[in-house]
């Protein structure tokens, strides 16, 4: 039997040396016994510290062996020193083995470490600061804490990242943590009686705990696994749990049961004097800003329900040329404008290589709402349909008549369908000028977001050409 | 009228604040204050630092700028026909009660919220202004959440999200038109276009770094809540909503929150008991939406409510019972994230484990944490269900006696 005394509790340094000595040496896990000489600062002192080191350097693990050994060291249990040579010793026959999580040994390693990584978890969440006197050289706090396992050490430095401008100690019974604002030190563990008694803040913390909490909602066994028992002592707050838990039934029982109260009279004169809106007019609108505002509040189909909002067209009054595109996309939804997305860029482009600036041009959709599908977390557009194309002819006939352009471009089938009433085929029909009803003349051509999505090179460049002739005709027409 | 001090305020505004059932301080990516003049520090993942008997956490302090409010929502206990007593903190105040709760390690930041006063803008203002102090003048590096008015102007929107780490807009209610009969003032549609403007305020600030780098605009991003059980919405209609926010506004979370009895009730809306486990079962279906590769329809028709007595997964599994049990040592992992009592950490490790080794039923015990869930619907090297997985009172099997059904 080999006997290895550690000089502390936390002294994975300490394990790792003797654990290679022991592994080269051959020393099976049943024949090393771990144990902890708080004491004094010996390490090593059996006999294995005498022996030759053999192959030390040829035994190499793995990054992650070592993250998890270090952290299973924290745990309180006295077998982690055993079981962590006895993975050590298992892995030059398995390197792999921290893989299979299934493993007995492994399983329970892992299981250490993450009741390990939970108690440095709920240090962080648990220290309580109490501010005590200085003199005179700024704030400072000190805290008593009682740790699951030894964690201490390991998560002091995240106090430190947080509180960097604040002097503080916190007190264990196992170590202390010191930070003067510029380094960390340590000493021995502390008693409670070390610590401040209290703090004026406390009351006020007590008074936002008792009233953050919902006397309707009890559900004391989640409170309890998330808060367990064991940290409820040095917690301020934790001696109000008991009236809280026994008071929320008659609480609960008497919001049901009271009867609704009667509003101050000040306040029902004001809704009754607030009642006086104006209903929605159904009435065919008279200017752009009434469109818009109708579009946006428009149930004539129900596209409205998952869309962010009405999108209605853009433009100058009296604009000669009307361009009329499909619907709003991602984009456009979310900005409320037409035209500001990918497929925009592109119709900007276009009509700036035609010599139309596009101030001077009202631009609008065929279909004022999104159309698209919830995919994951993004949404796919989709075509909107004849009922629906119909529906929404009502705007684009509106902003037609206040508009009055001379020529109307209609960018891909829907709007052609919207501007001529009927299905048309763009690739027959476009690059002519076509005669409608109200006066003004119709040229059809490519949406932009075709453009964006024709695969073969030499087919997109020469949509791209007919795309611009066709806007080019428009502006001609319109001059 | 009595002045109030300072205790009383922070009674009654917390009191106010505690039916917003967000308290999450995760996601604001890694800061701290060694390079600073203040205090704070996010590392990702959020802190709860407390628990009330409720069994929810309390991570933020959560509070209203004011209770006093103009509108007259009948769900809320602030409305304006609420008998309810109201007070008002100044800027200052709710600035020193962040900063000492924060030094004491109560708590991981703020959630401000308000009720509206005189109006949006000005409300929207006082907000911002708390945020504004907090991180320009003491340096402040916790986790700030401010909950947005929709009705304010983009600016301060805008300026919101700068100092925040995450904005909300609650929708309120799932169905719309619910939202016109309860909360006369609100609006189903600005409330959209102020999340809309948020998501491309957010996408915005995440676009590729030009010569100047944008501020950051809300890093922790945006979320939403909606009362459960206040109007007659399904729990099929509930997560179809659900499923068009997260895709519309590339929300973080959507909090579902159990219509709950308040102090003072509105005649529309007479109090009843929350109901906690509907609320529970809506969490645990926007989870598999989200994590575990299920479509909503796999979950639920429109106009159904999830089983209450087991969980969506195993509802969703003894419907399909053709496509079980599968083979831990096979299966590919989307299949096995639809194994009931699988989750994705258990997958995960499964997945590595058996390139090495063949999994038997002692090993699934070591990796998942419910055996007795999942033994009907998995294959192992020594394990087959057998008549196990084909048996008709399975769901029986799973269902607790009926008195432990509800939470009361």
């Amino acid at each position: 039997m080999r006997v290895v005394r550690l000089a502390s509790e936390t002294d994975f340094d300490g394990w790792r040396s003797a654990a290679r000595l022991l592994r080269a040496e051959g020393a099976q896990p049943a024949q090393v016994l771990w144990t902890v000489d708080g004491g004094q600062a010996s390490l090593f002192p059996t006999e294995a510290a005498k022996t030759r080191v053999v192959g030390a350097e040829g035994f190499k693990v793995s990054r992650t062996f070592v993250d998890l050994a270090s952290r299973v060291a924290l745990h309180r249990s006295p077998e982690r020193f055993d079981l962590l040579y006895r993975l050590l010793w298992r892995l030059e026959a398995t390197p792999r083995l921290l893989e299979i999580a299934s493993d007995p040994d492994v399983s329970l390693a892992l299981d250490m470490q993450s009741q390990v990584n939970r108690a440095a978890h709920k240090m962080k969440a648990f220290v309580r600061f109490r501010e005590v006197e200085t003199a005179g050289a700024g704030e400072a706090f000190v805290a008593w804490f009682e740790p699951a396992h030894r964690v201490t050490e390991a998560t002091a430095p995240f106090f430190t990242r947080r509180f960097s401008n604040m002097a503080f100690s916190i007190l264990t019974p196992d170590v202390c943590a010191h930070w003067d604002t510029r380094a960390l030190s340590f000493t021995p563990g502390a008693d409670p009686a070390d610590a401040p008694a209290g703090d004026d803040l406390e009351a006020y913390w007590r008074t936002y705990y008792a009233s953050t909490f919902n006397p309707a909602r009890l559900r004391t066994a989640t409170m309890v696994r998330e808060m367990p028992k064991r940290y409820w002592r040095n917690l301020p707050e934790a001696a109000l749990i008991p009236e809280m838990t026994r008071a929320a039934g008659d609480r609960t029982t008497q919001m049901v049961e009271k009867a609704p109260s009667e509003p101050a009279r000040r306040i029902v004169r004001a809704a009754q004097r607030a009642s006086r809106d104006a209903p929605f007019d159904g009435a065919a609108p008279t200017s752009l800003d009434a469109v818009a505002a109708g579009v946006d509040a428009c149930r004539r189909c129900p596209l409205w329900r998952d869309a962010t909002q009405g999108v209605a067209g853009e433009g100058p009054l009296g604009a000669r040329l009307m361009i009329v595109g499909e619907q709003p996309g991602d984009q456009e939804d979310l900005a409320g404008r037409p035209f500001v997305g990918p497929a925009g860029q592109v119709l900007d482009q276009a009509l700036a290589a035609a010599g139309a600036p596009r101030r001077e041009v009202y631009v609008t959709n065929a279909v004022k709402h999104f159309k698209h599908e919830p995919r994951g977390k993004r949404r796919i557009h989709k075509t909107p349909d004849a009922p629906e194309i119909e529906a929404c002819r009502w705007w684009l006939d509106a902003e037609r008549r206040l508009v009055r352009p001379r020529v109307i471009v209609a960018l891909g089938a829907t709007a052609a369908r919207s501007v001529l009433g009927k299905s048309a085929p763009i690739g027959k029909l476009r690059g002519q000028a076509l005669q409608l009803e109200d006066q003004a003349q119709a040229v059809v051509t490519w949406h932009p977001a075709y453009l964006l999505r024709v695969p073969d090179a030499a087919a997109k460049a020469r949509a791209e050409a007919q795309f611009i002739e066709d806007l080019k005709l428009a502006w001609s027409l319109a001059g | 009228m009595a002045v109030l001090d300072l205790k009383q305020k922070l009674s009654i505004l917390a009191d106010a604040a505690k039916y917003d059932a967000s308290c999450a301080s995760s996601g604001a990516g890694k800061r701290d204050s060694r390079d600073g003049k203040g205090v704070g520090s996010t590392e990702g993942m959020g802190i709860c630092h407390a628990y009330t008997p409720d069994g929810r956490c309390v991570s933020l302090l959560k509070i209203l700028l004011t209770n006093y409010c103009i509108y007259d929502c009948a769900y809320c206990v602030n409305r304006v026909s609420s008998n309810t007593p109201r007070a008002r903190f100044a800027v200052q105040e709710v600035v020193d009660l962040t900063l000492g709760f924060y030094k004491r390690n109560y708590i991981e930041g703020l959630f401000l919220s308000s009720g509206i006063i005189r109006n949006s803008d000005y409300t929207m203002e006082a907000m911002v202004a708390v945020a504004k102090a907090l991180r320009t003048v003491h340096d402040f590096r916790g986790y700030i959440h401010l909950k947005l008015i929709p009705e304010a102007s983009v600016e301060l929107t805008h300026q919101a999200a700068l100092y925040a780490d995450r904005v909300s807009i609650n929708v309120e209610l799932p169905r719309e038109e619910s939202l016109a009969a309860f909360a006369p003032e609100k609006s189903a549609s600005v409330i959209r276009k102020a999340m809309g403007a948020v998501r491309l305020g957010i996408e915005a600030g995440k676009a590729p770094a030009r010569k100047t780098r944008p501020p950051k605009y809300a890093p922790a991003g945006q979320s939403t809540q909606m009362i459960i059980g206040a109007d007659g919405a399904s729990d099929g209609e509930i997560l179809a909503r659900s499923n068009t926010l997260y895709g519309n506004y590339g929300l973080r979370r959507v909090y579902y929150s159990a219509f709950s009895p308040i102090p003072d009730v509105a005649k529309s809306l007479p109090a009843q008991r929350p109901p906690l486990m509907r609320e529970h079962r809506l969490y645990q279906a926007d989870w598999l939406m989200r994590f575990y590769g299920f479509e909503t329809h796999e979950i639920i028709g429109p106009g159904e409510d999830l089983d209450l007595a087991i969980d969506p997964k195993l509802a969703w599994a003894l419907r399909n019972r053709a496509d079980f049990p599968v083979d831990v040592n096979t299966a590919p992992r989307e299949t096995l994230l639809r194994v009931p009592g699988l989750g994705t950490r258990s997958v995960d490790r499964m997945i590595a484990a058996r390139k090495l080794t063949r999994l038997t039923l002692a090993d699934v015990k070591r990796l998942a944490r419910n055996l007795e869930k999942l033994k009907p619907f998995v294959i192992a090297s020594d394990w087959s269900p057998g008549a196990l997985a084909d048996r008709a009172d399975l769901r029986d099997r799973f269902t607790p006696p009926p008195q432990q059904l509800s939470l009361f």
